[in-house]
């Protein structure tokens, strides 16, 4: 069959088409356009698409007929300082994202767990926000608009260009934290923000009931930080909780926003660390188990949440949001442990999402689940606009009869 | 939508009114000409239609089994907030049943720690965040109709409002909800914290406009209240230095709560209003910068943006604190449609958006616009997000002259599109703008968008004809066009 598929997509696609390590015939489209000749010439055999970025977030590791990878649509189109707006393709390197921006003075505030060079698709497509969403809100707030190719080859366009606007309904909503089930985001429109003029970064150590109450204390004072996440690297240290605080803006106001901090987690002390350096650190381990979750978790719950989550899975890697909410944890647990979290979580009204697994464990728990009463009807109408065949690998459900 | 003037509506089917009054109560039936006249236009002139019916649910149940009832027989169906809408996107017409949600008005939790409100959808905007007030916190959105308008409404629209520029629009604070789906089905999107169990569905349901369901139980995120806030009145000698001070003031890094521009024909309007704030009537520009956050970083921010005023050619910068000082600023803004009354007995106030370094070069082009048409516009706009707001005044009653306001209308939104712009920031699309959706979208973008609000409605049956014209529906999928009639293409 591979072989066969290859060379029907090597006959219409050229030199787009390469056969992957596992054997697999592998489509690196280099436009849009060829995004969705591509997916339109899969749909029509009914082929079975598997779609990656780089490889360093999800596995590519899904059964299918083919692989797409948007590899090579890795073009910052434009960048508009004056505007706070950029056009980048979805295969750009996170990295490379970054320092396009950087040199415009400017940064996308989402700061994705995971490989720097993870794809901007990846992290649009899995909603990972990282820490600096205490601030600045989820992956989908930074979204102005996205052409996305559906599984059957048609281009859809939504949002636009300009920072408010209500035109017609927000299908990228669906794309964002859709897990690919809902088309190839090929290309999207972003919103910025000025680089600040300062930014700090402090670290305090100690055990969790105390710094929770430290950093909570930093959001009750309202004190105007982008980071206020409680993080532990459980198993590596022990038990060693750590409070990460970050503080941006004018040089006065960020002196003055420390200060009132310091004050509020007393009697800890925040120790200054390096910014590049502690995020790094922090994407890195978030991503260091085999399996990442999250579990969509309010703040003021937070000890028990941790508890309930260490007691399911056992150990492993965790970040807490102490102003949005929202848990990380990374480690390696199965499909019935994290199964029988999930569970345990609804009984508290938590969503838990699996970010990233192997194959096996997607396929057995999926990335949502067994849905909410009446959202699976809904989602899967809502995915049969994007796919009408359903030929996009994208396990959403757990594996029914599990 | 019938245009005004349209003519009677069909009698209502005697059995549907006697169903929806065991529903509700014969009180809370509207079935007069005249009950039903007052639902007949939202806050835009241009658009007028009266409902076959009202019907005034006083809970969630009531709800539901009005939408029930509806599916059963197969009538269309427009909800409803308060009317204050600026897209005649709540209009009903005499084949359909308007549900008014304002009886709906309950604030049901406000959680302190965790920051959350849970309201049904008829609560005013502005009550929320009295109710909130006591507690250090508020609801962030405030639409320049707050203290009307209907969180349901907002929940719609994804409506805006001046703090938008920091804080977000509508979407950026609701969390989760609690929808009736057009057959009656209920469900529940989204969670307190904001995750979902499944794909944002919640992010899909905000703005759209009535037409995926109606919002049964909303839950908000509130923000807590700034300890300290800055308002800065700057007057300019031209426009464009007033937008190229915006742009200084964004590219510093800062993200003031508010960035308001009012032109000169808007200040004077307001000046010779009873709503007079002081504004300099020969200005060509006033912009209202307003900072908040700590006392500390609320004046180093100051210290950043009165220079950069200063240096792009305010010739006077007023500054205000406490809330007495800053309300008399804010009024001339806040008042503005009001003070227009006086210009001429209607008011069309228009919504568009273009990237911010667009705005000297759009301003002109709508004073062209309005020069040819002979048109007087005044612009009164959130400038930090280019969100204008070119207000035409003109008399109703005149018909060449209505004309004139649609053609100018047009050629505002296509001039915005052209550079790059959208024909709507935050009032919406609704009858009004229908017909500028091909501007910006191309056949397949709009036949995905209906295929998706399919997936919600199958049918079409809720708040029918708005937001996407009705011949891009035919083009999705392989149920496409049948003997003229819309078929669904997913089923």
């Amino acid at each position: 069959m591979s072989r066969a598929i290859f060379d029907f997509l090597a006959a219409s696609l050229g030199d787009a088409v390469t056969r992957g390590a596992d054997g697999l015939p592998r489509v690196a489209p280099q436009s849009t356009d060829a995004v969705a000749a591509a997916l339109g010439l899969a749909n029509e055999k009914g082929l079975r698409i598997r779609v990656e970025g780089r490889g360093t977030w999800m596995p590519p590791d899904a059964p299918a007929d083919l692989a797409l990878t948007t590899e090579r649509l890795d073009r910052v189109t434009a960048v508009a300082p004056l505007d706070l707006v950029a056009t980048a393709e979805a295969g750009v390197p996170f990295r490379e994202l970054e320092t396009a921006l950087a040199r415009q003075q400017t940064w996308l505030a989402v700061d994705p767990p995971g490989s720097p060079n993870r794809t901007l698709g990846s992290v649009l497509a899995t909603g990972t926000a990282g820490p600096a969403r205490h601030r600045f809100g989820p992956v989908r707030d930074h979204v102005l608009g996205t052409t996305v190719a559906t599984a059957d080859g048609k281009l859809v366009r939504s949002g636009g260009i300009v920072v408010k606007n209500v035109a017609g309904y927000d299908l990228s909503k669906v794309q964002i934290g859709g897990f690919g089930g809902f088309g190839v985001i090929t290309e999207v429109n972003l919103r910025l923000r000025a680089l600040p003029a300062a930014w700090r970064l402090f670290r305090a150590e100690g055990d969790l009931d105390p710094l929770f109450h430290a950093g909570r204390a930093i959001v009750a004072a309202d004190i105007d930080a982008t980071v206020v996440e409680l993080v532990c690297f459980g198993h590596r240290d022990g038990k060693v909780w750590q409070l990460v605080v970050e503080i941006a803006g004018t040089e006065s106001g960020v002196e003055a926003e420390v200060a009132r901090a310091e004050q509020a987690v007393a009697p800890f002390r925040l120790i200054p660390a390096d910014r590049g350096a502690v995020g790094a650190e922090l994407a890195a381990a978030a991503a260091e188990g085999p399996v990442t979750i999250r579990a969509g978790a309010l703040p003021g719950s937070a000890p028990d949440t941790v508890e309930l989550v260490g007691e399911t899975l056992g150990k492993g890697w965790i970040g807490i949001g102490l102003g949005r909410g929202g848990l990380r944890w990374s480690g390696s647990a199965g499909p019935d442990r994290l199964r029988r979290l999930r569970h345990r979580l609804a009984e508290r009204e938590i969503p838990l999402t699996l970010e990233r697994a192997p194959w096996a464990i997607r396929a057995a728990v999926g990335h949502f689940g067994a849905f909410r009463e009446g959202v699976l009807p809904l989602t899967t109408r809502v995915r049969a606009v994007f796919d009408p065949a359903g030929i996009l690998v994208a396990p959403l459900e757990e594996a029914t009869g599990a | 939508v019938n245009p005004v003037g349209a003519p009677p509506d069909p009698a209502a089917d005697p059995s549907l009114i006697g169903a929806l009054q065991a529903i509700v109560g014969e009180r809370w039936v509207k079935t007069r000409t005249a009950e039903r006249r007052t639902y007949e236009a939202d806050g835009l002139p241009t658009h007028a239609s009266v409902p076959m019916v009202a019907v005034l649910p006083g809970s969630k149940s009531e709800v539901v089994s009005i939408v029930r009832l509806l599916h059963q027989r197969q009538v269309p169906w427009v909800a409803r907030g308060a009317g204050t809408g600026l897209s005649g996107g709540a209009l009903a017409d005499g084949r359909s049943v308007l549900i008014p949600l304002t009886r709906l008005n309950r604030i049901l939790a406000i959680d302190p720690a965790d920051r959350r409100a849970v309201i049904e959808p008829g609560v005013v905007n502005a009550r929320l965040s009295e109710a909130a007030a006591p507690l250090g916190l508020y609801y962030a959105p405030d639409p320049s109709s707050q203290t009307a308008c209907t969180i349901g409404g907002n929940v719609a629209e994804n409506a805006g409002g001046p703090h938008c520029l920091k804080y977000g629009v509508t979407t950026t604070h609701v969390v989760a909800l609690e929808v009736v789906l057009a057959d009656g089905t209920v469900t529940r999107l989204g969670s307190r914290q904001g995750d979902a169990w499944g794909p944002d569905l919640v992010g899909l349901f905000v703005g759209s406009e009535g037409m995926f369901g109606i919002a049964l139980e909303i839950t908000v995120r509130l923000e807590p209240i700034p300890a300290a806030v800055r308002t800065l009145l700057a007057d300019f000698g031209s426009i464009r230095a007033a937008t190229e001070a915006v742009g200084s003031i964004i590219g510093s890094g800062i993200v003031p709560a508010a960035l308001e521009l009012l032109d000169q024909a808007c200040i004077r309007a307001v000046e010779a209003s009873i709503y007079a704030a002081g504004y300099p009537t020969d200005a060509a520009a006033v912009l209202l910068v307003e900072l908040d956050g700590s006392r500390a970083a609320v004046a180093a921010e100051a210290a950043v943006v009165e220079p950069l005023l200063t240096r792009f050619g305010a010739r006077t910068i007023r500054s205000a604190e406490t809330a007495e000082a800053r309300a008399k600023l804010w009024q001339g803004r806040k008042k503005a449609f009001g003070a227009m009354g006086r210009i001429a007995p209607d008011l069309v106030v228009q919504d568009a958006v273009v990237p911010r370094s667009s705005l000297p070069a759009i301003l002109d082009a709508i004073g062209e616009v309005g020069r040819r048409h002979g048109l007087t516009i005044a612009n009164v706009f959130h400038a930090g997000d280019g969100n204008l707001h070119p207000n035409i005044c003109y008399d109703q009653r005149d018909l060449p002259l209505r004309d004139r306001v649609a053609r100018a209308s047009r050629e505002i939104m296509e001039a915005c599109v052209a550079a790059g712009g959208s024909i709507t920031g935050e009032h919406g699309v609704g009858a009004d703008k229908v017909g500028y959706m091909s501007m910006i979208f191309d056949p397949t973008s709009l036949a995905a968008m209906c295929a998706v609000r399919r997936a919600f409605d199958p049918a079409e049956r809720a708040n029918p004809g708005k937001v996407v014209p009705i011949h891009s529906c035919r083009e999705w999928g392989p149920g496409g066009r049948s003997g003229g009639r819309v078929e669904p293409a997913l089923e």
